[in-house]
């Protein structure tokens, strides 16, 4: 059911219009400019920039709501963040008339930007240091399109509150701190006074999020004498109560409990941008015990609760991604920002965790049907397959929502890493499918890396024929190969020549953070950074790891077998022939290309001929990157996803020996290429089967089914058998697109019919609608599997 | 041994129960004017004319229909999906055209499965000589029998063929630890009046095998474009596209009867 109050709520926020709001940018700089910023660390610098913004902020309180906060004044007035990076009144031009994803500013935003913001942090922006920084071959590797990089314009993220927030105040963070601060051992350790400014500004950060909520609880005992509704008027007054203990006690209540954690989400994204907002986690864990015990007391009914969830997930709703400058908003353009509700999945002493919240929550997503947050289950082979079921429910209305995941791949994939089992079990996914150990490991996603691109550089000696540069390094005439395996040896130095690039500029990059834009507030939040005296951004973190992020396994795998076949095989082309044929973008070549599209393997269709190159690359792209150091003593590791870059990177390659044509996308995550598949899903899965998933952080593959697949409860058992199946060959994730082609093509056509319709793209959801026409052509044509 | 195979189809989901793998034999004796595989009732290889397109050009090709494997070859498709079949309790079937016109073909792919530990299902019309019939059903798990009609005369003016043989193979049959599921294509106008229906429940009362379930498969006219693409025209006969079988009632009447009904396969 869901209540009136709920209803106006929702469609509030779907109504809402994305604007920016200058309040943070404004606020941000005038703390700069004042004493207070200058000569002290950059943790204390960046704690009292925290309790600036929120000593100041606007306080926002929505009619009829019953958590409240907003990042912005408003609901989607959206913050920016100057001293990461610094919009132009361009992008300001950019953002309020592109016709996707747009943000609407007014006279008064560019005022405040013209006048006073653009003068302050021009030149000196994190990223503007950040560029200054990187080397003439990373820029002209990052020009040519071989890697994107992820901590341009938003700070490091990934992270996901673990269970200790939810049974500790900030005045229990505080008592932590000086616990920390006690143990300083000025005498032997060098690095004592680091972390003691460190502690001031994690001192700081915590109490101005107490202040915060009395700024909250001041303003609802305002409201409250004004409010001529009696039964409102108590509902504020009870809010206010609320606003007087949490954060500052550990909360109570399933109502504390949820205000609780939105004051430190909107803590986490106040303080700066990190990819990936900031994720609550196992809700369904969390949340059970206050649930239970306000059921138990009476306190609460189940529609009561359900009432008080509808109103958590607006917030997220309320909140759309921090808009990015320039050209890179191609990257990954949407309002989504990648808060992934988890559920189910398995206890710390690894039993089932599936409880009747989970089985609520569900139902709230079902019922919001909203954008934000996106969900996700954890399967486990513990959990039952009534979770499943339920599951498939939600995902047969279209919604792309809620994808699955395989809990025990994590566990063995965390485990891998080094994570203790109860560490591993505690944690989940997060952002698209990144895995990571909830609250206590700081996993950094550093950017999308365009194999495919490699492959193109690889034929040419490492020049690249769209920027017309040098990228690579010589690796030999592709030519005068004899044999494939002089091709796979070039390529995998190329690899291994871009992933050190990657790596170095990662690298400096890290240190620019660490030193310059330390998180004291979210340091808080993730376990060892107290105990250690270190920040988040420096190591602070029980685990560190970064990740680069692989792409276009498809399109790459479907290449090298078609140089295979067609060059060293079969002998259908020479290699001048292909290349010559590539560099031309198939003109003249209509029937080789047709060989190549209709005659030859490809990935996804169960054939080894194809997929031991998929097997070959992904353990190349492995030994390059995984278990190298970084300065802050993380350990690289790989994942396979795109987000949206697979379009991206393919505008910025040229035609490969796949038949794939130049700018087209290339394929997205570990799914084959759209339209290669035809042996049906058992074999899409078999093949993204034979790659060794717990070697990475997560992989993605997408299934679209019609909604014929999910008529009947026997189809429901059918689907549950083919998810169990995949996860027992260690799949990581699989979602399921249920939608027709002719429904799509119909939202293309009428976008105004369609502005609820919501589909999967790639590890998230999002509105048809502001989906990119190329985008929304490529989900039209990725393969329906319909029924035999 | 070889055989003429037309087509194999993994996550083949309306074939018997569980994720399956649908084997499709090429030949059949029956001429079923609805039929919507017209390109497997011919024993032999043929070509259909196949459409192909690339970025908005299309071209048609004569493509083959059908090919010749050995039991080596169409195990190793088969033992492909054998985790999905283990989770879902599912297996492999066979299907035609008629797979019991190749029947000493399929025996040994039974008898293979079998050896694998993997569930068989086999899809016939029940044409069939008798003592090839009972081999076959001796052989499966589990036969999926379609009856068009009892009535003697439509079924050979439907099919091309009196259905005596039929009928009596389904009379004859009696084979312990074998399921036996009854699949009525409801055609309208043809098979799924009360009278017609009537007389399939009052033949089956008779039948000695137990009836696991009976599945409904209402006519659609999706195969019929494939007529075309053989250089065939569809059958005048075919109802009109907007006709709808019977269905409701049909399972109305033999739920009434005490048999297991679903719509669909």
């Amino acid at each position: 059911m869901i209540t009136t109050r709920v209803n106006k709520l929702r469609s509030q926020s779907l109504n809402a219009i994305n604007t920016i709001s200058a309040e943070r940018a404004l606020l941000v700089t005038r703390f700069h400019q004042s004493d207070e910023a200058r000569e002290v660390s950059a943790p204390v610098r960046r704690g009292r920039c925290l309790m600036y913004l929120l000593n100041n902020k606007a306080i926002c309180i929505n009619p009829g709501e019953l958590i409240v906060g907003e990042r912005g004044p408003a609901p989607k007035a959206t913050s920016t963040y100057p001293e990461v990076t610094l919009h132009s009144l361009d992008d300001l031009d950019v953002l309020h008339n592109r016709a996707k994803v747009s943000f609407k500013s007014d006279e008064t935003v560019r005022e405040a930007y013209r006048d006073f913001i653009i003068p302050f942090w021009q030149g000196k922006t994190h990223r503007d240091k950040m560029m200054a920084n990187m080397t003439s071959e990373w820029r002209a590797a990052y020009d040519a399109g071989i890697f994107t990089e992820f901590q341009e314009q938003r700070a490091p993220g990934h992270t996901v509150l673990g269970k200790k927030m939810w049974n500790k105040g900030m005045l229990d963070i505080l008592i932590d701190i000086e616990h920390s601060r006690f143990k300083l051992d000025f005498y032997n350790d060098p690095l004592a006074y680091e972390k003691q400014e460190e502690l001031a500004g994690m001192e700081l950060a915590a109490k101005a999020l107490i202040r915060y909520s009395e700024r909250h609880a001041e303003e609802l005992e305002k409201l409250a004498q004004i409010e001529n509704d009696e039964k409102r008027k108590e509902e504020i007054k009870h809010l206010a109560e609320i606003c007087r203990r949490v954060p500052a006690h550990k909360p109570e209540t399933l109502q504390e409990a949820l205000q609780h954690y939105w004051f430190i989400h909107l803590g986490v994204i106040t303080e700066l941008n990190p990819w990936d907002s900031f994720n609550p986690g196992r809700l369904d864990q969390h949340l059970l015990p206050f649930y239970q015990q306000d059921m138990e007391s009476g306190r609460l009914t189940k529609e009561e609760a359900r009432e008080l969830l509808h109103c958590f997930w607006i917030k997220f709703n309320n909140h759309p991604a921090p808009p990015k400058i320039g050209v890179t908003a191609l990257e990954s353009n949407t309002y989504t920002d990648f808060s992934l509700i988890n559920l189910g999945g398995v206890k710390e002493d690894g039993s089932d965790a599936v409880n009747e919240m989970t089985y609520l929550l569900l139902e709230v997503i079902q019922e919001m049907r909203l954008l934000q947050p996106s969900s996700m289950v954890q399967v486990s082979k513990k959990n039952p397959d009534r979770v499943i079921h339920k599951t498939l429910d939600i995902i047969r209305t279209g919604f792309g929502q809620p994808s699955i995941f395989n809990t025990d791949a994590i566990v063995q994939e965390l485990m891998r890493q080094g994570k203790t089992p109860e560490d591993a079990r505690n944690g989940g996914a997060s952002g698209c499918v990144e895995s990571g150990a909830f609250g206590t490991e700081a996993y950094i996603l550093t950017g999308y890396f365009n194999l495919t691109k490699i492959l193109e550089l690889t034929l040419h000696n490492g020049f690249d024929p769209r920027t017309e540069v040098q990228v690579g390094i010589l690796t030999g005439d592709a030519t005068q190969f004899t044999t494939f395996d002089q091709l796979m040896d070039a390529f995998g130095k190329q690899v291994h020549h871009f992933v050190d690039i990657k790596i170095r500029g990662n690298n400096v990059i890290e240190k620019l953070f660490a030193q310059n834009l330390p998180v004291p507030f979210l340091s808080l939040l993730i376990d060892d950074c107290i105990i250690n005296g270190k920040d988040y951004n420096n190591g602070g973190a029980r685990y560190n790891s970064s990740y680069i992020q692989g792409v276009g396994l498809g399109s790459l795998t479907d290449s090298l077998t078609s140089i295979k076949e067609h060059v060293y095989d079969r002998k259908t082309i020479s290699m001048r022939g292909m290349i010559h044929a590539l560099d031309n973008n198939f003109k003249d070549y209509e029937e080789l290309r047709k060989e190549l599209v209709f005659n030859t393997p490809k990935w996804g269709n169960d054939d080894d001929a194809a997929d031991i190159h998929a097997v070959r690359i992904f353990n190349l792209f492995f030994n390059a990157v995984d278990g190298r150091p970084s300065p802050r003593g993380a350990t690289y590791r790989i994942n396979m996803l795109p987000t949206t870059c697979h379009i991206y990177f393919g505008q910025v390659t040229g035609a490969t020996p796949d038949g794939r044509l130049s700018g087209i996308p290339l394929s997205e995550g570990i799914s084959p290429v759209q339209g290669a598949d035809h042996c049906g899903p058992t074999a899409v899965l078999k093949s993204a089967a034979k790659i060794d998933h717990i070697k990475t952080g997560g992989t993605l593959l997408n299934q679209k089914f019609t909604p014929s697949f999910f008529d009947d409860s026997e189809s429901y058992s059918k689907l549950t058998a083919l998810i169990r199946s995949y996860f027992r060959m260690d799949g990581h994730h699989i979602q399921f697109n249920v939608i027709n082609a002719d429904t799509l093509r119909d939202a293309q056509k009428n976008p105004e019919k369609y502005r609820d319709l919501i589909v999967r793209v790639a590890g998230y959801s999002d509105y048809f609608n502001d989906l990119g026409e190329d985008l929304q052509d490529e989900i039209i044509r990725r393969t329906e599997h319909s029924g035999c | 041994m070889n055989g003429i195979v037309f087509d194999i189809r993994r996550y083949a989901v309306h074939d018997g129960p569980g994720i399956r793998t649908t084997v499709f034999l090429k030949g059949c004796p029956l001429r079923c004017f609805w039929c919507h595989n017209p390109e497997s009732q011919t024993p032999s290889i043929g070509f259909i004319n196949k459409r192909r397109t690339l970025d908005g050009s299309e071209e048609w090709l004569a493509t083959p229909v059908g090919r010749e494997m050995t039991t080596d070859e169409v195990m190793k498709e088969i033992v492909r999906d054998r985790l999905y079949y283990e989770e879902s309790k599912g297996g492999v079937t066979f299907s035609g055209g008629e797979p019991l016109m190749q029947h000493r073909f399929l025996l040994e792919l039974l008898q293979l499965c079998h050896e694998e530990g993997i569930h068989t299902a086999v899809d016939t019309s029940g044409y069939a000589n008798p003592e090839v019939f009972t081999r076959i059903a001796e052989a499966t798990d589990l036969l999926l029998f379609d009856i068009k009609t009892i009535d003697e005369q439509c079924h050979y003016e439907t099919t091309g063929q009196s259905n005596q043989i039929i009928l009596n193979n389904l009379s004859s049959l009696d084979v312990p630890n074998m399921e036996l599921i009854i699949r009525i294509p409801l055609i309208p106008g043809i098979n799924d009046g009360i009278n017609s229906l009537t007389d399939t429940i009052q033949f089956l009362k008779t039948i000695r095998q137990p009836v696991r379930r009976v599945d409904f498969l209402p006519f659609h006219r999706l195969g019929q474009h494939k007529y075309e693409a053989l250089g065939l025209s569809p059958s005048p006969k075919l109802p009109d596209p907007h006709s709808i079988a019977n269905t409701p009632e049909a399972l109305a009447l033999f739920s009434a009867a005490g048999f297991r009904v679903k719509e669909g396969g």
